[in-house]
């Protein structure tokens, strides 16, 4: 009974706030019109082909080795941002050092670089011929050029969404609890591992799909340094290109709605399992 | 004070009248390594014009890119790309100008011509000097998509051709061949200039295969002594047409300017111009007079050896053709 009594409270509490309608209504407005018509109007293109025509257009073995190259780095990039994003996160939230709004500053910069900018710059950086790419060449690994350029790309692009999205809950987060852990007996380690961690990884889930997110879609800066070999260095947002550029529309959004759909499920998934780290807390 | 009345007045009238004299800007779609030849044929265009006041503009990108933009929409007057059946698409797709368009203008519609060679480092170190080189073991060669590129769909026609044309060579050797060659390209650029960059910046492959234009361009630039070119015993005749798009001119009122235009890129100026430029003059007397540029070598054609664009497009470069099954997982 009462759990009915607060179910009922709730939804009315909802009408409490003014405007509800009209913010619901303008917000569904504006989605339909920036995000899903567009969004749309690309899922109906493949129509044409029919659903043989579609899944021999995506079926390919050149295809799905794009996808599966798309996919694979950005969840890889996603990783090791989310890991490396959190260590830069803690230090810029915790310590206090000379050049610390420097260096927060040069976080944002992946954003506010054009990507053929950045990626032009890492290709001169990585090539066999450039700073890094000598180096690494003399001891016979090869960055440029191959899908691990992929990844470095992606990995370059993407490291802004996971500092950005852990930084303000780290800095909500207060010493106060890390020391009560500390009164209560906890060791360091226990302290991060059970109490710091936990609160933080709702963040770090979210700042992990929209760095997976963004690799996934990348271009600019990736084609130039992935080499761009058909199954090998190829991936999706290119293979899309080079099938716009041959005429075959329909073709390209195929692959487009595909990668579309794997991105949003993906999303979905790690929304999830941020609701469900969230509600752990 | 009154000067300046008058003087103002003056700039005014000024104004007014050359206003009045027609006032046509055109737009030509062109492809990435005309970048520089337009640039001084349009100065030149400008002032060859007495009336009207002709100001032409520029667009450069991938041939298949901006083929693909005139399909879309943009109000290109002129289109100047690296191959023809780059303009056929814009005719047969968008129905902008006839299917018959390349027998408008003379000679194929194409006022310059081309050819493709090789580029290699310094002192050819692999010592290539031909087609059978590029696949020895070891050797890289820097060449763009066949599918996206203008210049590297060429190239892989030459190269086809020479295989066809060897001693007891066919179809299957040719493919052969081909196949071969790509499995010593490192990077598969999506243009030709992309490829140029890839070679000479980043230091990579061992070989380039480009317009001759663009080689030619390469010597002269900064660190151009770092190169040199080699021409193979056959390669193609490179014909990059251009053409007038009939529905643009025709709503813009431009078609006369446009055509104007064209026919000014055959004139012997003109030519000159395209000459300096490492471009194949078809006037003979201006060909004759850079001979030293454009040293004579067997050419294949398009329509003698490949059977026209149509057939040479479906055959290696569509889905699933030729080219697209050298990159099949498991081919080997």
């Amino acid at each position: 009974m009462s759990a009915i009594g607060l179910k009922f409270s709730t939804l009315k509490a909802r009408h409490v706030l003014p405007g509800f309608g009209l913010s619901l209504g303008f917000t569904i407005f504006y989605l339909t019109a920036i995000v899903l018509i567009p969004l749309l109007a690309l899922a109906i293109r493949p129509v044409e082909l029919g659903p043989l025509g579609f899944w021999n257009a995506i079926s390919t073995p050149r295809v799905l080795a794009s996808l599966r190259l798309s996919f694979g780095m950005a969840l890889a990039a996603a990783i090791i941002d989310s890991f490396f994003g959190l260590i830069i996160a803690w230090v810029l939230t915790r310590y206090r050092f000379p050049g610390k709004g420097l260096l927060d500053a040069v976080i944002d910069l992946p954003f506010a670089l054009p990507t053929a900018v950045a990626g032009i710059a890492l290709s001169s950086l990585y090539a066999p011929n450039g700073w890094i790419g000598s180096l690494l060449i003399a001891h016979g690994i090869r960055i440029a050029y191959t899908p691990w350029g992929v990844l470095v790309a992606m990995v370059f692009i993407s490291l802004p969404f996971t500092v950005r999205t852990v930084q303000p809950v780290l800095a909500e987060l207060g010493l106060d609890v890390e020391e009560a852990a500390a009164t209560l007996g906890a060791t360091r380690v226990q302290t991060i591992g059970r109490v710091v961690l936990p609160m933080l990884l709702p963040a770090v889930l979210t700042g992990a799909a929209m760095a997976f997110a963004r690799a996934a879609g990348e271009y600019g800066s990736i084609i130039f340094l992935a080499g761009n070999i058909p199954a090998v260095s190829e991936i999706a947002p290119l293979l899309i290109i080079t099938k716009l550029e041959q005429f075959d529309y329909a073709g390209a959004a195929a692959i487009g709605v595909v990668m579309l759909a794997a991105s949003f499920v993906m999303l979905l998934a790690l929304n999830g399992l941020q609701g469900w780290a969230a509600r752990r807390r | 004070m009154k000067k300046l009345i008058s003087l103002t007045l003056a700039a005014t009238l000024f104004a007014a009248t050359t206003a009045q004299a027609a006032d046509i800007t055109l737009l030509n779609a062109s492809y990435d390594a005309t970048r520089e030849l337009y640039k001084e044929l349009n100065t030149a265009f400008a002032a060859t014009s007495k009336t009207d006041h002709v100001t032409v503009n520029t667009s450069n990108g991938g041939s298949g890119a901006q083929s693909r933009a005139v399909i879309d929409g943009l109000q290109a007057d002129i289109v100047t790309l690296a191959l023809a059946s780059d303009i056929d698409a814009i005719s047969t797709k968008a129905k902008l100008l006839p299917t018959d368009w390349q027998k408008r203008l003379p000679q194929n519609s194409t006022p310059y011509t081309s050819t493709i060679v090789f580029l290699v480092r310094k002192g050819n170190p692999w010592k290539i000097k031909d087609w059978g080189d590029l696949v020895k073991p070891g050797i890289q060669v820097i060449v763009a998509n066949p599918k996206t590129g203008g210049a590297p769909r060429w190239a892989y026609l030459a190269g086809w051709s020479w295989a066809e044309k060897q001693p007891g060579g066919n179809a299957q050797k040719a493919r052969e061949f081909i196949t071969q060659l790509y499995k010593h390209v490192p990077v598969l650029d999506s243009s030709g200039r992309g490829s140029s960059i890839t070679f000479t910046k980043r230091g990579l492959g061992d070989v380039l295969l480009n317009w001759e234009n663009e080689a030619k361009l390469a010597l002269k630039e900064p660190g151009g002594d770092q190169y040199q070119i080699v021409y193979p015993s056959r390669s193609i005749l490179a014909e990059p047409p251009v053409a007038v798009v009939d529905k643009n001119v025709d709503k813009k009122g431009t078609r006369k300017a446009a055509e104007a235009f064209l026919n000014f890129l055959y004139t012997p100026a003109a030519q000159e111009i395209e000459a300096k430029h490492f471009y194949r003059p078809r006037d003979p007397a201006i060909l004759a007079a850079h001979k030293a540029d454009f040293p004579t070598l067997p050419l294949a054609t398009i329509d003698g050896d490949f059977g026209g664009w149509g057939k040479a497009q479906a055959t290696h470069f569509a889905d699933g053709g030729i080219f697209d099954q050298i990159y099949q997982p498991g081919s080997k």
